[in-house]
């Protein structure tokens, strides 16, 4: 029998403001057993009458020894995400279980084309692919699309506009819904975008897409239309949930 | 009870429905799955029930709608955290489908278009637990919630609810699904917070 994911305690050493809406949690959590790019973990908060919530969240980054990243996009009403991003300080502890999931993931080990397709705050763990593939010098060419509604909600603006050493062979496509940027107007992604911003088909490129459900499933049609062997194409939903139904 | 988590009040307690540990509640129906959306055709559809001596019992989409459907409504829990509640479903009972098969088996893994798989003791298919399920609110069942037909297995986390159902392999001996190789619970009863591989 496996042994079972156990909760731990881990501290907030740091936090990086994103967006408006957004800030990153770095997290210190003792004997962190390491994981992949594109796996989650669980967080657990407690109250004072042991009242708890939980909600996964993807990694944003690999390991850093102890130390793990999440990024956090505010839910409005959200139960969860206001407290982290508004309450949950500097040295406070909470409950963390992963890391989860063994599908959606990148390995350096893969040299195959990549196209990383996200929507919103989906591009997180997508980021972390792209941080492994620096970390790890791959040099798997790398694509990545990512649809905001403006420029200002863009997670890691700075780190994609502005190569880092190791991003030779990582491409990146803005795409944005509320705003024009280079001549395209605004919009949804379309077929266009992604037939010009991706790879050919036939270079047969593991297509990782996440974002929120219609953004998803409108990416994955659009892949498979066209051509794109499903197979081949990984899909997570981002935002309230994340992680598999059925 | 696990540490407590400073200035963390949560929500207020109500004292409605009792949830599985660690679920909360939803009222919209997340859609959550590996890959692109299969889209089958009525005329394409086929659902099949091999035995484990290889006897082959197989439905076409008229053969499963003129068998008798039950309307059921039920609580669904999804390994993800989200729960939901009173959804109504329209389609056969697996004692239905399972009635004229004749099997020693204990173990069935079910199969999806699209290569997804999962598996679960028979019995928990059995007595009124499981159904193929084809409408959702009264509404075919769409595309990204599994149609033109899904398993419906309300007493296990979601995922054993395989969309786009196909067949249903019986076995002597237990075989991992798709989840279930990756580190998710064998079994996955939301009320023992069977989520990952040793809960």
């Amino acid at each position: 029998m496996t042994a079972p994911l156990r909760w731990r305690v881990a501290h907030l050493a740091a936090v990086r403001p994103e967006t408006p809406s957004a800030r990153t949690l770095v997290l210190q959590v003792p004997d962190w057993p390491g994981h992949l790019a594109g796996q989650h973990l669980d967080v657990r908060l407690t109250a004072e009458d042991g009242y708890t919530a939980q909600r996964s969240y993807s990694l944003a980054a690999p390991a850093d020894g102890d130390r793990i990243e999440l990024t956090v996009q505010r839910v409005i009403d959200g139960e969860v995400s206001p407290y982290l991003i508004d309450t949950f300080a500097v040295g406070n502890p909470v409950e963390v279980r992963g890391p989860v999931g063994g599908w959606f993931v990148w390995q350096p080990t893969q040299p195959d084309p990549v196209l990383l397709i996200a929507g919103g705050s989906g591009i997180v763990p997508l980021m972390a692919m792209v941080r492994a593939r620096r970390a790890a010098g791959s040099r798997a060419p790398f694509r990545l699309i990512y649809s905001a509604r403006t420029p200002a909600e863009v997670l890691y603006t700075a780190e994609l506009h502005r190569p880092q050493p190791g991003d030779g062979g990582l491409d990146v496509r803005f795409v944005y819904t509320r705003q024009t940027a280079s001549s395209r107007p605004p919009g949804r992604i379309t077929a266009y975008d992604i037939a010009s911003a991706g790879w050919p088909v036939d270079f047969r490129p593991r297509c990782f897409v996440c974002g929120p459900t219609g953004f998803v499933e409108t990416v994955a049609d659009i892949l498979v239309g066209l051509g794109h062997d499903p197979r081949q194409v990984r899909t997570e939903r981002f935002g309230p949930t994340g992680g598999p139904d059925g | 009870m696990g540490i407590v988590t400073p200035g963390f009040h949560g929500r207020a307690r109500s004292p409605g429905p009792q949830l599985p540990p660690g679920q909360y509640l939803t009222r919209d129906f997340p859609v959550l799955s590996a890959g692109p959306t299969p889209r089958i055709s009525h005329e394409r559809w086929e659902f099949t029930i091999t035995t484990e001596t290889d006897q082959v019992h197989s439905w076409s989409w008229s053969d499963l709608l003129a068998l008798p459907s039950q309307t059921t409504t039920v609580d669904i829990h999804c390994v993800t955290k989200w729960s939901k509640l009173g959804t109504r479903w329209e389609g056969v009972s697996l004692d239905t489908l399972l009635d004229g098969v004749d099997t020693a088996a204990e173990y069935a893994l079910v199969h999806a278009y699209g290569s997804y798989t999962t598996n679960l003791p028979l019995t928990d298919l059995l007595d009124g637990k499981a159904w193929i399920a084809y409408r959702y609110n009264g509404a075919d069942l769409a595309p990204e919630h599994g149609g033109p037909a899904r398993l419906l297995v309300p007493h296990l986390y979601l995922w054993k609810s395989a969309k786009w159902v196909r067949g249903i392999e019986l076995l002597a001996r237990d075989v991992p699904g798709f989840w279930e190789s990756l580190g998710y619970h064998n079994y996955g009863d939301p009320w023992r917070e069977q989520r990952y591989a040793g809960d």
